[in-house]
Formats: C-alpha cells, structure tokens, sequence
C-alpha cells in the first residue's frame, strides 16, 4: 500500500509563538477542517485559536470560514492570523 | 468565480461597467432627505445619554444612580450590573462599552441614563456620583513595554504562551530581563524567510531607523446614533449607522442575551465609515436601555465623545532595516513593530507586519510585530488597519537608499518588485498582481517630471493591501415594469449601490437607471459580513452577478414556457429572451419588459438569487507621487502635486473609483502632516473635537491626480480587486519621502507638524 503523501502546513504571525517557535507541520486532511482538527491534535496549545482566529493561504488565496476548501499535498498551505480591514 | 473569458479578452466587451452614471444616492444626500442615524425618531422615544471616566485608570469603588433615578423624566440608568457577565471572546467589546470594576481610558462608558429629553438625562448624568481610585496609566507603547509599566490588565496574562514575549521583546531590545510575569505586550507576531544575518552580510548598503506614528481618528462627519425599540416581549429593533448591520445584530443580541432572529437590524444612510463602524459602541447600551425604560431609545454621540470612546487606529513605535547591493537589489529586510491598540488586545500589528514589505521580492525578511495594551480606548479598523504606519517606515528606508545609491526611487522599486509567482515577506506566493505596472505608470504620468523648485521636494512611495471576500447574500426583484429592484445586505459606504447597478445591468443587458439598489435589514436577506476589507465591490458584486444570472436564466424559461420550446433553447442577449439554435424555432426576442408585463400570468414573480462566502479576492498595489513645498520659517507644509496610481483589476464605476484613490490620498495626507492624538500627563485626551484635531479640508490640497490601473483579478468574473483600502496606504511614506528631500533631514516622526518640522531643520544646522 503507497505511503500517504502529508500536507506541509506553515505557521505565520502569532502562531509560531504559540506553537513554540515551530513553523512547519505535516498533517492530514482532505480539506481546511481536517487540516485543522490535525493541527489541533499535533498541537493542543495552537488549538484555542483554530477555530475563528486563523486564515488560511493555500496556493496563494486566503480563505477566511472555507472549512469544506479541499487541500492536497501539492497545495502551498499556510496558517495567518484572522484578517479584518476597514 | 473565475474571470469571464470576454473579460480577458476583450476589455471593451462591458456596456455598463467602467463607465461613471450618476450615483443613486446624490440627490437625496445633496437636499437634505437621506436619513442618516440620528434622523430617526419613534412615538415615545427617550433621549439617551452616557457617563464618561474623566481618568485614564481608575478603580470603580462604587457608583451611586439612586438621585438620577430618582430625578423626574429619567426613566432608566443603567451600569454594568445591567449587562450580563461573559468569559468568552466577547468580553472585551461587553466591557468596553460599559466599564465593570475599572475605567481603562478617559471616556470609558461607566453609566448611562434615559430620560424624557436631553437636559433632563444631561442634569441625571451629573446626579450619578462614581467613586473612584486613580491608579497609574501608561498612553505610549514604548512606555508600555517597559519592565516598571502600570499594567493595564494585571495578572490577566499570566501564565500564557504570550508572557513570554516580555523577556524576549526586552532581550530585543537590549533591556534587562524582567522579573515580573505581567505585561502589557499581549501577542506576538513572527513572519518572514530566508536569514537575514546572511542576507545583511552580502549588503554594500545598509540603511536602518526607527519610527513613530501617532494614533490618528478616521474622522468620519457623522457621529455614531441610533434608535433602539425592545419590546415588553424581548424583541428589538434598532436603526443604526454602521458598516455591518448583521455584524450589530449578532454582537448586541450575543451581550444582551437575545436570540438572534428577535433583533431586526436597520442600516441608515452613512455618512463615513473607513473601519471606524465595524464595532458596537453605543448599541447594546441604548438596547439595553430600551429593554429597562420600555421606551425607544436614541443615543447619539458628540464630537468629544467620537474622539474619546470610539476606536482610533493605533500609534506604533517601528525599527526597520533594509540593506542592498550596489545594483540596488535587496537582499535582507527586517522589522520590529509595536503597536498600541488600547486597552483590550487587538492593534492591526499583524496586519501591519504582513504588508510591510509584501510590495517587494525578498531572499531575506524577518518581521516581528507586538501587540500592546495601553489606557487609550481600545482602536477600531481604519482603512487597511495598520499597513500606513508600517508602510510609512519601510518605504521611508526605500527612499532613503535610493539616495544613497543614486538611484531613480522608481526605478529601485522596480527592480525588487514583487510580481506572480513572488513568494510574499507574510507566507504566500502572489498570483497575478499589478505592482510594475504602477510603477510603470507613475513614471510616465507628468507629475514625475515635473521641475522641483526651493524647499520643494518629491515623494516616492508603494503599498499593498489583501482585500477580502466573506459571507454575502443577494436579491434582485423584477417589477411589473421591467425594472430591478436589487437587495444588498453591504452598506454602502464608497458607492457600492452604483457598482451593484451597474453589475446588474451589465448581465441583464439593460440601463443603469432601469435598477435600484437598497440596503436590506437584517431580516430581509441571509447574513452578510461586514463592510470592510474592501471586499464590498468584489463579494456584493460578484453576488450581484450571479443574481443577475440567476434571473436571466429564469427570464429564459419563462420565454421557453410561452414559446413552447425547451429551456436551453433560450438565451439571454441585450435585455431579452432569444431563440437559440438551429431547432429552437423562429421567434421574435422577448425583452425583459415584456416578460415582466406578463409574469404574473405565466408562472408568478421572478427574482434572482445568490448567496456564496466568496473567496478569490485580488490584493491590490499603489504607486503614490508627490510633491511639497515646506516653508522654512515656519516648518509648514504645502502639497503641491499629488499622484495616485492603483490597480483595480477592474474599474466598475471609474468616478467613484477615483474618488476612493483621492480619499485615501487625503487622510493620509491628514494623517502625515496633521493629525494626532494628543493625551496630557494625566492620560486624558487633549484635542478631542475638530478644532485641535485638525483634518485637511479642500484648501489644504490639490487636486489629486489618478491613474487606473487595470490588471484583472482572476478570482472575479469582470477581474474586479478591492480600491477601499490600498490608497492611504502610501500617503504617509510619500509624503514623508518628499518633506525629508525638501528639508534634508530624514523624517522619522509623525505627524510632521510645522514645529517638528522647525525642529528638524534647527537639528539639522546645528
């Protein structure tokens, strides 16, 4: 049975000190939510902020409340604070 | 969405779009019939009025309402025994609008009262006796990040993984480790690549410096108001001037303990928003006060009161380090900011660090960013929440080393422009973005050669914002006659009902006058996010689209039940219903007033629907040039020339696209030259109305000079980006750039007011 390929998931802003300085994880997931609850597991300390206090880039467009947005392994995937403007 | 294939392709494609009609609301805000908050009155309705801490940090001992409710015509006080109590994300915004057991800043809400007319609930305010204990209080972030700082919230912080960033900000800071374990920093923010020792160590240049900017107001003309109605059944109405009705709905029924579908939320027109009425202030107080007297309530805030309770953006302290080679490539970037946001956690610090170099292609960049609580009132969004400020500093040092290296500050920017496929200084790779461009059109435009005369000097500055999409929800009714009426659940705060118009026309292939957009209540339409992250044109309008779409495919069927052919023989062209295809029979096309004139006989209403949280925003990039005159014997600042140039993707409503690029350009114009918030030693508010705050007014400008930009947003189906937000980004480097070259002094400080303008020249001979 081929290995299952992982996503690499990267941490920016308040996130990196919450997880200790980590930048970088490889987790599961078909989509923003299992990539998330993943994180959460690998990660209990990240976990508080998981829920409405991220964004997520994946390839470059930042999704705010997309938890159904399908990731694969070859996705750029990488966790920002919550964004508001003005 | 992805872009329409007419939209790449042939850019002359669009009838409506890009073209600049009247706007929808012009006549009834030019006459006086626009009803904004504080136009609203209901039978019964009770003045309400609110008591302010005079003290930057005081402890409540105890407050005493007893001969206020006892005064005739008041007919409910309220404090924070009022409110319920909560340990979740929503206490902060709970206790910034009623303090509990301390004032944190001058103007925290401590009571509020309702009484039959204003003088009587101004003499029962006076009748509330607080007692209070003043305690220390610190306005300034740097101050605040000290290891002997009064705290803001002591102990509140202990214990978490953000407490660790007080040793490690003073270890920054070459500062001795603290002991003590509570802090005012409350978040750290970590973004960046490459290695910066490395990349600093390849540096011919290196130009480092530190900068201030002061907290500034979005100085929106109308005052926040609104008319509160609950029920002796617990259900509500409230009228409101506000960026985000629905965002007011859940937030107020969340502190009151309402059920959401109880509260029914009213937009009024708006008289200037810029992020500033993307919160609750005064809100759940008149609800609550409402629910006590059993009476509508209207609050409306004074000058003073927007200035001393609202939210400001935040002041920031920022150390940047930018080093080149000789070429004039970049190769490592570095910042610390701080920001202060108030009393309660949440300055745009990270916002400022995500933008701070995202308009360059950087091998090395490291940005740290901290949030910091201090005794100011806890800051609200204003326009691209806290890109300026870190703009102001980085472009600052772009500028400053295209001196140093002889070269045109265009053609430097250019050089290290992040462009598609640029990895960005915050994470994420950019797809198709319209720097260059920018810069290639500010270059040519004739401000740029335009001769500098004695004591003139130009400015040079770029900046970034993301732009956002979100939760939106759209309706387009067809009337009898063949018009549209179309819900928005967007405020309209830059134009967005004219853009909708023209989006809805575009697809169904009909005059802009023939659709009228209206702000729907909380109840008339699904959920919508807030006005803001100038996402309104790109989400409402690609909402707008699909309603539209959804219409016309409906308008199609019914002219296929009447012809008596299949639906997908029937397509929709320049207002009307066709036979398309060979088998589809030969008819005379159906236009859409036809269809309308006879819908209620085949079939019923037709209307169009769509609700989506749209993602496929397009971040946006600004090129600013300008051009000052300081006078030297009085260290006073004439903008000459002003040059906005941004991509827009695409330009819905050229007019009031441009006049977002000009309004940008002003406050920050505003915010460089002018504007601060001034706290004496006692923590209170020095300035706090339109005279000691002064903001530019038409005679303190020129006229600002646009250029459109239009590299298409793949992510829209007209290529649409946000404009809100980008252009103040700029203003403040640019400006900044240009006064240093007319004085020959670096400027550093904002805002550059005659005397430290006066005081940097005397710095400088001497």
């Amino acid at each position: 049975m081929p290995e299952q390929r992982l996503l690499t998931v990267k941490l920016g802003g308040s996130l990196v000190s919450r997880a200790g300085g980590r930048t970088e994880f490889k987790l599961e997931g078909r989509n923003i939510m299992e990539m998330l609850r993943h994180l959460g597991r690998d990660c209990p300390e990240l976990e508080p902020m998981l829920g409405n206090a991220v964004s997520v880039a994946v390839d470059g467009q930042i999704y705010r409340d997309a938890l159904l947005h399908p990731l694969n392994p070859d996705n750029e995937i990488i966790l920002l604070p919550r964004m508001a403007g003005g | 969405m992805p872009l329409d294939a007419k939209t790449s392709n042939d850019k002359k494609a669009f009838k409506s779009v890009g073209t600049s009609p009247i706007r929808p609301d012009g006549i009834d805000k030019v006459t006086g019939r626009a009803r904004f908050g504080a136009d609203m009155s209901a039978p019964g309705m009770l003045v309400g009025r609110i008591l302010r801490s005079p003290h930057a940090h005081a402890k409540i001992k105890s407050i005493d309402t007893s001969k206020a409710e006892a005064l005739p015509g008041v007919k409910a006080v309220i404090t924070s025994a009022d409110l319920p109590k909560y340990k979740d994300a929503d206490e902060d915004i709970l206790i910034n609008i009623m303090a509990r057991d301390r004032a944190l800043y001058d103007g925290h809400t401590v009571a509020a009262v309702a009484a039959i007319d204003a003088a009587v609930a101004k003499k029962a305010l006076k009748l509330i006796k607080v007692d209070y204990e003043i305690m220390p209080h610190v306005t300034d972030v740097d101050l605040a990040m000290l290891p002997n700082a009064p705290l803001v919230h002591p102990g509140r912080y202990d214990g978490m993984a953000e407490n660790e960033h007080l040793a490690l900000a003073l270890q920054e800071q070459g500062k001795a480790k603290s002991k003590r374990k509570s802090t005012n920093i409350v978040s750290r923010y970590d973004f960046g690549h490459g290695d910066v020792k490395k990349g600093f160590k390849q540096a011919d240049v290196i130009v480092e410096h530190e900068f201030t900017t002061e907290a500034t107001h979005q100085g929106y003309i109308e005052p926040h108001a609104c008319l509160a109605n609950v029920s002796s059944d617990g259900s509500g109405e409230l009228w409101v001037c506000t960026q985000g009705h629905f965002m007011v709905r859940d937030v107020c029924a969340a502190l009151l303990g309402m059920d959401v579908s109880s509260l029914r939320v009213t937009p009024s027109e708006i008289g200037g928003g810029f992020g500033g009425k993307t919160t609750v202030f005064i809100e759940p107080v008149a609800l609550a006060l409402s629910r006590k007297a059993g009476r509508p309530v209207k609050v409306v805030m004074s000058r003073e009161e927007v200035f001393r309770a609202t939210g400001p953006t935040a002041s920031s302290s920022i150390k940047v380090r930018l080093g080149a080679k000789k070429d004039g490539r970049f190769v490592a970037a570095e910042a610390v900011l701080k920001y202060q946001g108030g009393a309660f956690p949440g300055s745009p610090v990270e916002m400022g660090a995500m933008t701070a170099f995202a308009c360059y292609d950087l091998a090395n960049v490291k940005i740290v960013g901290y949030d910091v609580v201090t005794n100011r009132p806890k800051q609200a969004a204003y326009r691209a929440p806290g890109a300026p400020m870190s703009a102001f500093a980085v472009e600052g040092c772009v500028g400053e080393l295209a001196e140093k290296l002889g070269m045109d500050p265009i053609e430097l920017r250019k050089k290290n422009a992040a462009v598609e496929g640029t990895k960005s200084s915050y994470g994420p790779t950019f797809g198709p973005i319209g720097l260059v461009e920018t810069l290639d059109a500010a270059k040519k435009h004739k401000n740029y050669k335009a001769k500098l005369g004695k004591n003139q000097g130009r400015g040079v500055a770029s900046g970034f914002w993301f732009n956002f999409g979100g939760n939106t929800c759209v309706n387009i009714n067809l009337n009898v006659d063949g018009t549209l009426a179309l819900a928005v659940g967007t405020p309209d705060i830059g134009g967005s009902r004219a853009s909708m118009c023209l989006m809805a026309a575009e697809e169904l292939g009909i005059p802009y006058d023939d659709v009228r957009a209206i702000v729907a209540d909380t109840s008339s339409l699904g959920y919508n996010d807030v006005t803001d992250g100038s996402r309104v044109t790109f989400a409402s309008g690609l909402a707008t689209i699909n309603a539209a779409r959804d219409c016309a495919a409906k308008l199609c069927k019914r002219a296929a039940q009447i012809w008596d052919i299949p639906a997908d023989a029937v397509k929709w062209e320049n207002g009307a219903a066709h036979p398309a295809g060979a088998n589809a029979g030969d008819f005379p096309p159906l236009s859409i007033k036809e269809l309308a004139g006879q819908a209620h006989s085949t079939g019923g209403p037709i209307a169009g629907h769509y609700e989506v949280n749209a993602d496929g925003a397009g971040p946006s990039f600004a090129t600013h040039v300008v051009d000052v005159e300081v006078d030297p014997e009085t260290g006073a600042t004439k903008v000459l020339r002003y040059l906005v140039v941004q991509d827009a993707g695409k330009a819905v409503h050229r007019a009031y696209v441009e006049g977002q690029f000009q309004g940008g350009a002003v406050q920050g114009i505003g915010w460089v030259l002018n504007e601060e918030y001034i706290y004496g030693e006692d923590g209170r508010l020095q300035n706090a109305g339109f005279l000691d705050y002064r903001i530019p007014v038409c005679s303190d400008v020129p006229m600002i000079d646009t250029v459109i930009v239009e590299v298409p947003n793949p992510g829209h189906p007209y290529g649409v980006r946000g404009v809100g937000e980008t252009s103040i980004v700029p203003p403040l480097a640019a400006v900044a750039n240009a006064v240093s070259a007319a004085i020959g002094v670096r400027a550093t400080t904002l805002p550059m007011s005659p005397p430290r303008i006066l005081e940097a020249l005397k710095s400088k001979s001497a």
